[in-house]
């Protein structure tokens, strides 16, 4: 049996669409959505409840619907979206939820971006009031975005067959969409929904792009756009939601919102069953049992909960046959599955047996609740509307305005008058005076829903009057919860879970209030309604990370010289955003092996690698030196043009920042190296200090990292590459000391060459602009060969440097390692007399004797590799924990230069240990080590002249 | 996300910036003069008002300038920017 | 941990049919507490159950435990690296796995375990330090490899070839999650069953002092005479220690979190993880539960700013592939203060019978039992329980800091 009606509805009849839902096939046609074909074929059922397992239907039409959910399949599998909002299209297949999804382990294939745009007038919400409000803005010439959830503009129009100054409403909203978008700097988005209000007219909207087009989308577009949208005004046109009456039995499929019915019934032309029940407490639902009556559906009954019925429009129900019943409430509904029949009877009246009046639809109308979560997210405050028995904008607020059915007007006119009052005091606010009235329009509408009665509940079996469809949340609950002595709304959410599930409380929310003020004896004004909180209908985890995946979701950097890398077969290893080498191995060789390979040509030899990602910061000016003395722990003002110095950073507290080394280029200009990961933020820290502190300084400062390849050239035969490379440099140790740096040519390229060693071997730095990177790397690999020359990655400059016992900042340090501790009391200056961290150095923690220093560690047995980030501990036996620590191993390894392994560590008290014996738990074992000195080779520094 | 108005820019989204912190908190002339206490006051102890709060911002991503600012911090609005070395203007939250 | 083939939050056990009264407040009191989130309750119940001082009021300015409490994601574990920190909240998570018991109401705390993953070889020394730092304190830790990792939640991206490839994890198994509700109106319940009066919508205005000794709290519900003050205040600490002329080493910033719709069992761990920021559970019906880091400014408006949350969600997508069409269904913010070293605050003031508890930054939840059973005992005896002793005031001045940035970054 169908439930379409022959004619009507903004479907296209001429065109099938094949789907299917919980396996079996259906059909439906373009315009319709997930729920209309349903319901068109009669089907009501479209889940289970989340805890008692009792079936659930279609509640309303549009995104406010608390039951419909649906798991959707196909082209992708996407849980937890409402059958009332998926669009139809072919091939879709569905299947419905009790109140739980299911994610899909496949890869999301979607593309999804967001969008930047700015505006002058920001409407949400395309009906009557929105679209007045838009027109009235754009015709100021103001730039307006006017946003709507729905895939047309309408609004409340969409789901009536009003007349609006004597022609079809959707004439009227034609005209009105026309014109504003063939208006410069108007932009009309359809399927976009505002979900958040922010801060200074920030505005988030998801746009659905494609889903409509089911298998049609396009792959290369984005399947759903975020608008981050930044307005100087906003009028929120939200309107307003239909909410029900509770009552025993209300929630079996087949009880739906009257409006809802209306709805299906003339923007789909699907009837929402054969005999229904019509239940109100208000105006509007009569026009619901009017127009369905014509439509053929067997209006059984109209039951008025007033104590009259509204004259003219029960002259009307009687015109067409339907009975009214004033005084009158659906006091319980019967059915296995779908609604069979209701129950009524006087409301508040003597007891006695109710009249049961068979139906397969109960249409209920409990009034109209305003849709005020965005205006709420707006921090505006809500007011309660004793006449409306609902939350309203209580307020007005600075930037937004709120206009039509969202205020709790719901005369058609009158909320068209609203937004343009808005509109136009929106764009005169953003400097756009009025550019042309619109005309108000004005509906033929016979029902107004006005002169209600507001009914929260019909007593009854209050274990089946469900307040939370989705949650399954009954009266029941809410009595019990008021009963536990709870009497804060936002507390009796939390016991009943009313409000929490997938519709936020869309539909549920007043009425709990209402019954809690009930059963608490306190009025509604007193209750601080509970916070809407964004987003306003769900978004997907993947439009809110938008383009930001994969690689975009951090960018990765890379030196000049990586393609070489590359192509080397180099292995990689994150530091910070940046791509190194960590080694080169070469036939199978795994990581010890290409290391203790690397380690060993570049000791015995010549090796080199590439430095380029270290941070460097040109520094210049007169305050240049003064500067970097108040930011280094040693002496930069007197290093000499041409010289080098190595210097160490510390924080405000004392503690080991950052380290490097600084060349004198000119008497007012320094190049200071930072480590690759501190980078950034030795930049910030010295700007910080320029401008707050120091202004007076005439200091500058530019990251210059990415200009320069920088390549380490180390090793006893450096010295001969650098010379056939660097024929006009005098590479003698006489003429080209340590701690130096000189300007000559590389391979042909001008370069600047600084004798510094982070190996203790002899070794030269080589700085080039990056573009030449390639080029002289290559050059310097050719002039080596005879050599053996040996590129190698960080792990090696990492056993190169431990054996010499150099920290590395972030892995000797952990933000509470002073240079002190490091052993480099040599690089703090004692004669300056002040420099960032100097203070803290004298506070009493600073002091201590047994504090963490770093220290070498050498297994007793020479074979033993200790853990990195093993823990050092006094005794040859665990004892029950908590076990005093003495530090931890902070770098640990395989030493071709010493034959066995060793580590660095940082150990209480240190150096006053060395010689000693501790212990390092590994696995279940102790392992026995002795403390020696950091400095393990070429004690004498022998190897640095070469 | 704020629009902060950065005073050498105009407005630029929050994204943008790096907060500093408080603001007006100056390095002590001498900190070889002060006690432990007074040291650590400077390095770690901060107003930390709900209301009108002195603070500092960056222009990290655009000119990289320190400015100062005076934002509620019950409602995160910026009531005034001011550049470094001027006075806190008065405000009115 | 939850089973699929029930019908999700159908196993979750009812809340009772009586928690609390709400009460006028008297005109004296031996012991207020302020604050009436998860501490200031825990606190009270401990000084009534373990002290019997049972004259005491909690004083909560707006619903009980509708601050920080209502709004965390509730992970619990005790993987801290220093040895002061460890102690407070391997204590903390021990009484945690007797709390049901002890409180007699379900807290639904479930030991589905914590991963820390590293995403680069310092990640992994740091990792490695963490769990060998934590066995030797007698905390369960484990250092997993990437098929570890997979092995305990199968969904985690393992793949060598993203952006942050996972190099392994610490795994604790007895962390876990609990259900903040029930752990709040938990203590509130037993407490108000011995005594404790609970005292909502009530803003303390004021501290007054008598010769340098704590004497009254101005409310707005009137002036409340107080042997001694508690402070459990969270993100207002800084405001009401000011009341006292004390200033604090904090900054109150919002903190951001978000659920999903309810999903399928497909997470059943925690993860965390520094580098990608993001951390993340499937709570008891079967939302994804949510963090990042804090918002950068201070702010008591308890709202963050959107693009936190788009980056959270990116750093979610890259861990977990699957999430990608899970929508999101609630953001919030809370207010948390932080303190210098990411350590709380908890012990004495030089205000004689005013006591702080503050500082606890994105990680306070988890310290409930443990601090509320400390600073109860803090109050009481007028000294800090050996737990919370490392964690003065004084520590500022003498550089003694508990750094918990350096090697346990991750907020929560």
């Amino acid at each position: 049996m169908t439930f379409r009606t022959p004619t009507g509805g903004s479907i296209d009849r001429n065109t099938l669409l094949r789907f299917t839902f919980d396996g079996r096939a259906y059909t439906g046609h373009p315009g319709d959505t997930l729920a209309s074909a349903l319901l068109a074929h009669g089907v009501h059922e479209i889940g289970r409840s989340v805890k008692l397992g009792r079936p659930r239907g279609v509640v309303a039409a549009g995104s406010e619907d608390p039951t419909s959910l649906v798991q959707v399949e196909t082209p992708f599998s996407e849980p937890m979206l409402l059958a009332t909002t998926v669009e139809l299209y072919d091939g879709l297949e569905a299947r419905g939820l009790s109140g739980q999804g299911r994610l899909s382990t496949e890869p999301d294939p979607a593309r999804y971006d967001a969008k930047h745009e700015h505006c002058d007038v920001l409407v949400v919400g395309a009906g009557p009031a929105g679209l007045v409000a838009a027109l009235t803005a754009a015709r100021s010439g103001a730039r307006v975005v006017l946003a709507d959830e729905q895939n047309r503009a309408g609004g409340a129009l969409l789901g009536v067959d009003e007349y609006l100054d004597d022609r079809p409403s959707a004439e009227w909203v034609a005209d009105v969409v026309a014109e504003l978008k063939s208006t410069p700097g108007v932009l009309v988005l359809e399927r976009t929904t505002a979900f958040g209000m922010y801060q200074d007219g920030f505005v988030l909207a998801l746009q659905k792009r494609t889903d409509h087009l089911g298998f049609a989308a396009p792959a290369t577009a984005a399947r759903q756009r975020v608008w981050r949208i930044r307005t100087r005004r906003t009028v929120l046109a939200t309107g307003a939601h239909e909410r029900p009456v509770v009552f025993a039995g209300n929630d079996r499929p087949g009880i739906m919102l009257a409006s809802s019915a209306r709805t299906f019934l003339h923007r789909y032309g699907v009837l929402p069953g054969s005999r229904a029940v019509v239940f109100t407490t208000n105006d509007s639902a009569y026009c619901a049992a009017i127009d369905l009556a014509e439509s053929g559906v067997d209006i059984a009954l109209v039951v008025d909960a007033r104590p009259e019925a509204p004259a003219r429009l029960a002259a009307e129900c009687a015109a067409r046959g339907v009975e009214v019943r004033a005084g009158h409430v659906v006091t319980g509904t019967g059915g296995a599955g779908r609604v069979t029949g209701a129950h009524v009877a006087p409301l508040g009246g003597a007891p006695g047996y109710p009249d049961s009046v068979v139906c397969d639809t109960v249409l209920v109308s409990g009034g109209w609740n305003p849709v005020v979560g965005l205006f709420s997210q707006a921090r505006g405050r809500l007011r309660y509307d004793a006449g409306l028995g609902a939350f309203v904008p209580g307020e007005e607020l600075p930037s937004v305005a709120v206009a039509g059915a969202a205020t709790g007007e719901l005369d058609l006119t009158a909320c068209a008058r609203q937004g343009r009052n808005a509109g136009a005091a929106a764009a005169a606010a953003a400097g756009f005076p009025s550019g042309g009235q619109v005309a108000l329009p004005v509906s033929d509408s016979r029902c107004t829903a006005r002169s209600g009665l507001v009914l929260w509940r019909v007593p009854g079996d209050e274990a089946t009057s469900f307040v939370d469809l989705q949650r399954d949340a009954t009266v029941s609950d809410v009595l019990r919860a008021t009963g536990t002595g709870l009497r804060s709304l936002e507390h009796i959410k939390r016991y009943t879970t009313i409000g929490t599930a997938h519709d936020q409380g869309k539909t549920s929310g007043m009425i709990a209030a209402g019954i809690v003020a009930e059963a608490l004896g306190v009025e509604l004004a007193e209750q601080r309604p509970t916070t809407f909180r964004p987003p306003f209908t769900p978004v997907s985890f993947a439009a809110l990370a938008g383009r930001d995946r994969g690689e975009l979701h951090d960018p990765v950097r890379v030196t000049a010289l990586h393609p070489w890398h590359v192509a080397r077969g180099a292995l990689f290893e994150d530091v910070g955003q940046w791509k190194r080498p960590r080694y080169y191995p070469e036939d199978g060789e795994d990581l010890h092996a290409a290391v203790l390979r690397e380690c060993k040509a570049t000791r015995q030899s010549v090796g080199m690698m590439d430095g380029s990602t270290l941070g460097k910061i040109d520094v210049q000016g007169a305050d240049a030196g003064e500067f970097l003395d108040m930011l280094y722990t040693n002496v930069m003002s007197t290093l000499k043009v041409g010289r080098i110095r190595y210097g160490v950073m510390c924080g405000l507290d004392g503690m080991v920042m950052d380290d490097g080394t600084v060349i004198r280029v000119a008497e007012q200009r320094y190049v200071v190296t930072t480590t690759t990961g501190n980078a950034a933020k030795v930049l910030d820290w010295m700007e910080e200090w320029l401008q707050t502190e120091w202004p007076h300084l005439d200091v500058h400062c530019t990251s210059v990292t990415e200009h320069w390849a920088t390549i380490p050239l180390v090793g006893p035969r450096s010295r001969d590459v650098l010379a056939a490379v660097a024929p006009g440099l005098d590479v003698s140790n006489e003429a080209f000391e340590f701690m130096t740096w000189r300007d000559t040519a590389v391979a042909g390229v001008p370069a600047r060459v600084c004798r510094i060693s982070f190996s203790g071997e002899l070794a030269y730095e080589i700085n080039v602009t990056a573009w030449h990177g390639i080029a002289v790397w290559e050059a310097l690999m050719a002039a080596g060969e005879e050599y053996g020359i040996t590129p190698y990655g960080t792990e090696t400059m990492h056993v190169l440097r431990a054996e010499k016992g150099y920290p590395i900042i972030g892995q000797e340090t952990d933000a509470t390692v002073t240079p002190q501790d490091l052993g480099m009391a040599w690089a703090v200056s004692k004669k300056k007399a002040d420099f960032i961290g100097k203070r803290s150095f004298a506070r009493a923690e600073n002091n201590r004797p047994d504090r963490k220093q770093l220290v070498g560690l050498l297994p007793v047995d020479p074979s033993v590799l200790l853990p990195e980030g093993s823990q050092v501990v006094e005794t040859d036996r665990v004892p029950q924990p908590p076990v005093r620590m003495l530090g931890h191993v902070t770098s640990s390894y395989p030493s071709a230069a010493l034959g066995r392994t060793f580590a660095l560590a940082l150990v209480r008290s240190g150096r006053e240990r060395i010689g000693e014996t501790v212990y390092v738990p590994v696995e279940d074992s102790l392992v026995p080590v002795t403390v020696t000195e950091s400095v393990l080779y070429d004690k004498e520094g022998a190897r640095r002249d070469g | 996300m704020q629009l902060i108005p950065c005073p050498w820019c105009g407005p630029r989204e929050e994204a943008e910036f790096h907060y500093g912190g408080q603001a007006h908190v100056a390095y002590p002339e001498d900190p070889s003069a002060l006690t432990d206490e007074e040291w650590a006051r400077y390095l770690f102890f901060r107003d930390n008002p709900s209301g009108p709060f002195a603070e500092r911002w960056s222009h990290s991503a655009g000119c990289r300038r320190w400015f100062n600012a005076v934002r509620d911090t019950r409602t995160h609005d910026l009531l005034a920017v001011y550049r470094v070395g001027e006075p806190m203007p008065e405000v009115t939250p | 941990m939850s089973s699929s083939a029930q019908p999700p939050g159908a196993h979750l056990p009812e809340h009772p049919d009586f928690l609390w009264d709400d009460t006028e407040p008297k005109a004296s009191y031996d012991v207020v507490v302020v604050g009436g989130g998860g501490h200031g309750l825990a606190t009270a119940y401990y000084l009534a159950k373990v002290h019997g001082i049972t004259n005491v009021a909690v004083l909560e300015k707006g619903w009980l435990a509708g601050g920080n409490m209502a709004r965390n994601t509730t992970i619990i574990r005790s993987n801290y690296l220093w040895d002061e920190s460890s102690g407070i909240y391997e204590h903390s998570l021990k009484l945690w796995e007797g709390l049901e018991d002890d409180l007699g109401y379900p807290v639904l705390f479930d030991q589905r375990g914590v991963l820390n993953l590293a995403h680069s070889l310092q990640d992994v020394r740091d990792g490695v330090r963490r769990v060998n730092a934590n066995r030797l304190n007698g905390i369960d830790a484990e250092w997993l490899d990437p098929a570890g990792v997979e092995e305990i939640c199968p969904i985690v991206n393992t793949s060598p070839d993203v952006r942050h490839p996972v190099l392994g994890a610490t795994y604790q198994p007895r962390a876990g999650i609990a259900k903040h509700d029930h752990v709040a109106w938990g203590y509130a319940r037993a407490a108000h069953a011995m005594g404790v009066d609970l005292v909502q919508d009530c803003e303390v205005t004021g501290l007054e002092t008598a010769g340098g000794r704590i004497s009254a709290v101005r409310t707005s519900r009137g002036r409340i005479l107080a042997g001694k003050v508690a402070l459990c205040a969270a993100g207002h600490s800084s405001v009401l220690a000011k009341m006292a002329g004390l200033r604090l080493p904090l900054a109150s910033h919002p903190l951001q979190a978000l659920v999903s719709e309810l999903l399928e069992p497909v997470h059943p761990t925690v993860v965390m993880s520094n580098a990608v920021h993001v951390y993340v559970s499937q709570a008891h019906k079967g939302e994804l539960v949510m963090g990042a880091g804090i918002d950068s400014y201070n702010g008591y408006g308890q709202r963050g700013s959107f693009h936190v949350i788009e980056q959270q969600m990116s750093a979610a997508l890259e861990l977990f592939p699957v999430f990608a069409r899970a929508h999101l269904l609630r953001t919030w913010a809370g207010i948390v203060d932080v303190s210098p070293d990411a350590s709380p605050i908890v012990g004495l003031t030089p205000v004689a019978g005013l006591y702080l508890n503050c500082g606890w930054g994105t990680g306070g939840f988890k310290a409930t039992p443990g601090v509320g059973h400390c600073f109860a005992h803090t109050v009481a005896n007028d000294e800090p329980h050996p737990f919370n002793a490392p964690f003065t005031l004084e520590r500022f001045t003498t550089g003694a800091l508990v750094d918990e940035h350096g090697a346990a970054a991750v907020a929560h």
